[in-house]
């Protein structure tokens, strides 16, 4: 119960500052951009708040936390008061000071993660749609037999194999994370090279990399943006779960989807603290997707007012 | 009709050879993990001496392309074996977790696929609107849950005050409305855990043809929303929706381990991690290759739907 | 509630001649029933819900390694020897043992026992159920503990074990878990049966799932397995686990997270049973090895972790302090006024300039394989640590594979052991100098010859000094830093009942939970 009461708060909160956010912004830049802002919906506003709100949480983590991110400064699980604002882990360790320093790595990671693997897996899936033949094949006979494994399996695998550095975290949840983005940029593709307009440029004799760059991606871009703010938020996910089976972050280093799991058994005794960093991902999910959708709005070229 | 039904052959043939790709890939990456059956069996109590008797015992000395042969021609003959850790036919071992992976998948399917492709269309159609921010927030809110979290939170809820059982124990005399009784709270936790990725597919996918001239044009005519987003959207958005439902029913197949876990559901995704942590290479095998088909069949089925959705592509040298 | 047992030691009375003694009496009950107040009912299903199990589970008794196993294997087999709830020897399939000189052993079979196939028991059943871990083609866990074993051969009725040396405490060994005794064939076991001669018979078996059993109508205990039907149920989630007992599908679980188990109390629908025994933590540290190799390290290391903290934080308190010695309390030569070492920075840092150094780096592999709780153990010790100018850099390894890749690979990892019961046991098995599971590479002269000697010492007192000196020398000059010693901590419905002493011999009532506890 009290958590509807603390999410009813927190919408209430929100709201007017989204709007003063929103003002703000367009006083504060410059003309075009400001126009932008201007007339961005209240939950986009909201989004980049938030976002922005985490940026500078990851930034200044050392600055804003109040202890050291795996300095032990209490007794297990105490309870919330002045010097803990949101109590200690199951260590004894600062949990606000933990959300903080997470901030930085959880969300550093994530972004790493879905950036290598969109990069890797819309280019080829493009170029497969583009090219069809033998290397459209090739690549979807391979992607298909990755995908064919479960990944969270494979990345268990390969974990194993490999080690459980940073580094190798997220090459294999990126590259995992390719296999499923090259599906969908292929398929999405795929509709777009039949158009007339490509089938015109190929007459004109425009390179592989034009066609990618300026006829297709834009043309391709909404459904990839769309993917692209759940992939960033199923990196947590998937870190979250791999600790589930016994692999994941090194510790100390703080992270929310280990924090999630660390403390999950307490939910069975209607305890709070595991949703504090589950709530942590949660509101960077709903604000990261609020900001794509206003991009995705933005880039159909509808202009009626929804 | 006659160049799908080719391409459905041509298909085929591939995934056979997917399959191939998978088992070697699989059987690969089980070699190169450290350790074998032998060690994983005797685990801490392990000496030189027991394992050399071991292995020697489970046939672990061959050479591995020489185990992966022997594998291959007893599948190639139908025959997936018997586990070397509990020395029962592989073909026992997997048949009843078999189905209860599938009845999992099939009842959380039938309940997320048309929740997620009304809400899609519905948010687009009231695209801003406070329903499609709602609809949004709460999807992805669900989503941003790790699926073990997910499952602690309805169980607090929903099992603790005795609603349904936080655990599921089969047996094979249940009547199916006890089975889908049983079974409610790890087809709900799927539910909302696939739901956000398709209902959001659909509703990007419309959106993303609502600025094309045809609609532009339609809705000119006076065409009613409804039935703009409904016969004229949709039917062109089929492609990238169809290949997302795809996605996710393979992952309710095949990538449900944790709930397995949480609800201890005898599934397959728990025994395939179980046999991979003792390396009983042979059920990971078997089941590495149920879980290939199911996606190639899936993809296939997507492949296929696509195409015939947009005649464009079938007409494609 | 909870119910805190006081530690209990195994006597020597009770190791070398208390089955005799009860065996000459016929069938003669337990000493801790006799305290139990109500006479136990009968009737009911036991719904356990256990945090191991595997698919991968056998019924080859050589391969038993996970608490499901052991249990289900307790409801199934019987043993030549039990350890009873006091920790005494008492006989089981041998009614009684003797021997002349501690190294030809006479054990005695009871008669008009039967298996579940109605087949009576038989001393060349019992000489194929040894032979199961014995000889060159043997893949059991426990084969070494027969290479003193020169010879098991039948004589009327009675199996005789011929030794290549003197050993007061091999009688204890004749109690391990894995030694069920199974029907023989032309001398051989067949691995892959169920069949045994214990309180229940199999109905169902799916390996890592669920185990069904009822109640051997023939069983010849006649105050034991008061369930008619057992059901074990593999639920590795812990927090599935305690919902499963809160919601009444299960009546007893075991390995309770320790932050959980102050609310669960509080809850008032379980009863939490927390039994200190001889299980430890450890971190072993490989002692060719650089740094470890120098003893000053080692102590180092020692003086730099803070036991209590451990104690409250990893075992949420259901556990005691250890001070490096793999000697319980529960054990018999226990050296309780051996010098206690407490987190003492200073004295961790005279240690460090004794050796010539002045901070030093090391890594230390852990996974929660090893024991629950390893990797926050392990965040611990390093953050004391950092406070004593020793660099600990945790390395968190994969669960999968960690008894093969990191134990006695790594120079400094975590790992875990039940305890033994007998001092020789735990001493012979871990700390002497090559045995196959030194897992510190330990090696020291004064230990080993003090070792072979104590085995064979008839004199108590001489025999007790010999230990305490082994012990002392473990915990100051041995390369393993053993912080805490941790409690059985289980939880039942509040219907079951349980004899008033519960065995601090291995977990669950020494894994017999199945037929010494009923329904109130």
């Amino acid at each position: 119960m009290s958590v509807l009461i603390f999410l009813a708060a927190f919408i209430f909160v929100s709201i007017p500052l989204s709007w003063l956010f929103r003002a703000m912004l367009a006083r504060a830049l410059p003309r075009d951009m400001a126009l932008v802002a201007r007339d961005m919906p209240l939950t986009a506003a909201f989004g980049i708040l938030i976002i922005g709100i985490y940026v500078f949480a990851a930034a200044f983590a050392p600055v804003l936390a109040p202890f050291a991110e795996r300095a032990v400064v209490g007794t297990s699980f105490q309870p919330w008061d002045s010097t803990h604002l949101l109590g200690t882990d199951r260590l004894g360790r600062d949990m606000l000071s933990r959300l903080i320093y997470g901030a930085r790595n959880t969300v550093g990671i994530a972004f790493a993660t879905t950036a290598l693997a969109f990069l890797v897996g819309s280019l080829l899936g493009i170029l497969a749609a583009l090219r069809g033949g033998w290397l459209d094949q090739l690549l979807s006979r391979f992607v298909d037999a990755l995908m064919a494994i479960p990944s969270l399996i494979f990345s268990l695998l390969l974990l194993t194999i490999f080690g459980t550095s940073v580094l190798t975290l997220i090459l294999v949840i990126a590259a995992v994370d390719a296999t499923r983005v090259y599906r969908i940029a292929r398929s999405v593709a795929q509709g777009v090279v039949v158009m007339d307009y490509i089938e015109a440029a190929r007459l004109r004799g425009e390179g592989t990399w034009y066609l990618i760059r300026f006829e297709i991606l834009p043309n391709a871009l909404a459904p990839l943006v769309a993917e692209f703010g759940l992939r960033f938020c199923f990196v947590f996910l998937t870190i979250s779960s791999l600790s589930f089976l016994g692999l994941g972050i090194q510790p100390p280093m703080a992270d929310w989807g280990s924090m999630v799991r660390d403390n999950a058994t307490l939910i069975t005794f209607g305890d709070m603290t595991p949703l504090l960093p589950a709530g942590a991902i949660a509101l960077l999910t709903v604000a990261v997707n609020f900001v794509v959708d206003w991009q995705l709005y933005r880039a159909s070229g509808l202009k009626e007012q929804g | 009709m006659g160049a799908v039904l080719i391409m459905v052959a041509q298909r085929l043939a591939l995934g056979l050879l997917t399959l191939f790709v998978v088992s070697v890939v699989i059987f690969s990456a089980t070699e190169l993990l450290p350790g074998d059956l032998a060690s994983a069996l005797l685990g801490q109590s392990a000496t030189p001496e027991t394992l050399a008797a071991l292995r020697a015992q489970l046939g672990l000395n061959d050479p591995a392309p020489v185990r992966y042969w022997n594998w291959a021609t007893g599948v190639l003959q139908g025959d997936f074996g018997t586990s070397l850790a509990t020395r029962r036919p592989i073909a026992d071992m997997l048949s009843a977790r078999l189905g209860n992976t599938i009845f999992l998948a099939l009842y959380a399917a039938a309940i997320a696929v048309p929740l997620s492709l009304i809400l899609g269309v519905l948010a687009a159609l009231w695209r801003n609107s406070i329903f499609d921010r709602v609809a949004n927030a709460g999807a992805l809110s669900a989503i941003s849950f790790p699926e073990f979290f997910l499952a602690y939170i309805l169980i607090f809820l929903l099992a603790q005050s005795g609603v349904f059982p936080s655990m599921v124990r089969l047996s094979p005399a249940m009547s199916l409305g006890d089975k889908l009784y049983v079974t409610f709270l790890p087809a709900l936790t799927l539910t909302l855990v696939v739901t956000a990725h398709m209902m959001r597919m659909t509703r990007a996918a419309i959106i993303n043809l609502l600025a094309q001239p045809y609609i532009e044009m339609a809705r000119l005519k006076g065409v009613s929303p409804l039935r703009i987003v409904l016969r004229h959207a949709l039917p062109n958005a089929l492609a990238p929706i169809i290949n997302v439902i795809a996605i996710n029913l393979a992952y309710l197949i095949t990538g449900v381990v944790v709930v397995e876990v949480v609800f201890v559901y005898p599934g397959l995704g728990q025994l395939m991690v179980d046999s991979v942590a003792k390396r009983d290479i042979a059920v990971v095998q078997a089941i590495a290759l149920i879980f290939a088909s199911a996606y190639v069949l899936l993809n296939l089925t997507a492949d296929v739907l696509s195409t015939l959705t947009n005649p464009r592509l079938m007409r494609r040298k | 509630m909870t119910k805190n047992i006081t530690s209990q030691r195994v006597t020597r009375r009770g190791l070398l001649q208390g089955a005799t003694a009860l065996g000459a009496a016929g069938l003669i009950l337990p000493a801790s029933y006799r305290s139990a107040k109500a006479a136990p009912n009968q009737g009911g299903t036991f719904r356990i819900g256990l945090g191991h199990g595997n698919s991968t589970d056998s019924y080859d008794p050589g391969l038993w390694d996970n608490l499901y196993a052991q249990v289900f294997a307790a409801s199934r087999h019987n043993q030549l020897i039990e350890v009873d709830a006091d920790g005494q020897l008492i006989g089981e399939i041998a009614e009684s043992w003797e021997t002349d000189d501690g190294r030809t052993w006479v054990f005695r079979m009871r008669q008009g026992v039967t298996f579940h196939s109605g087949k009576d028991v038989t001393v060349d059943d019992v000489i194929a159920s040894l032979n199961h871990h014995r000889g060159d083609d043997a893949t059991s866990a426990i084969k070494q503990f027969f290479d003193p074993v020169t010879e098991i051969r039948a004589d009327g009725q009675n199996v005789v074990i011929a030794l290549d040396a003197a050993n007061a405490d091999f009688p204890y060994l004749m109690s391990d878990y894995h030694l069920a005794i199974m029907p023989g064939n032309d001398g051989r076991i067949d691995p892959s049966s169920s069949d045994g001669c214990g309180p229940y018979i199999v109905e169902s078996y799916e390996p890592g799932v669920q185990a069904t059993l009822n109640r051997n109508p023939d069983y010849w205990k006649p105050d034991r397995a008061h369930f008619d039907r057992v059901e074990i149920l593999a639920i590795l989630d812990s927090a599935a686990r305690l919902n499963a007992l809160m919601t009444g599908q299960v009546d007893l679980i075991d390995q309770i997270d320790p932050a959980t188990i102050g609310m669960l109390e509080a809850r008032g629908v379980a009863n939490i049973l927390s039994i200190p025994g001889n299980a430890q933590y450890i971190f072993p540290m490989d002692s060719r090895a650089a740094p470890f190799s120098d003893n000053n390290v080692r102590l180092a290391l020692k003086y730099a972790i803070d036991r209590q903290q451990m104690v409250d934080t990893i075992l949420g308190g259901h556990g005691a302090v250890a001070n490096d010695n793999p000697i319980g309390p529960a054990n018999r030569f226990f050296y309780a006024e051996l010098e206690a070492k407490s987190f003492d920075p200073d004295r961790a840092r005279f240690h460090l300039r004794e050796a010539g150094m002045d901070s030093v780096t090391v890594d230390l592999h852990v996974a929660d394989a090893a024991f629950t709780g390893a990797v926050d153990a392990g965040a611990l010790f390093a953050e004391t640590a950092a406070q004593c100018g020793i660099n600990i850099n945790l390395v968190r390894e994969p669960n999968d594979g960690y008894w093969d890749n990191v134990w006695m690979q790594k120079p400094f990892c975590a790992s875990y052991t039940g305890g033994r019961a007998v001092e020789d046991h735990m001493f012979t098995t871990f700390y002497a100098t090559g045995a196959a599971w030194n897992d510190s590479f330990w090696s020291h002269e004064r230990f080993d010859a003090l070792l072979v000697k104590a085995r064979s010492e008839v004199n108590e007192d001489m025999r007790r000094e010999m230990y305490q000196e082994m012990q002392r020398i473990v915990s100051f000059e041995g390369s393993v830093i053993i912080p805490m010693y941790n409690n059985y901590v289980m939880a039942t419905a509040t219907n079951v009942a349980t004899p008033e002493q519960i065995s601090a011999n291995w977990n669950l009532d020494g894994f017999r939970c199945v037929e010494r506890w009923w329904f109130a």
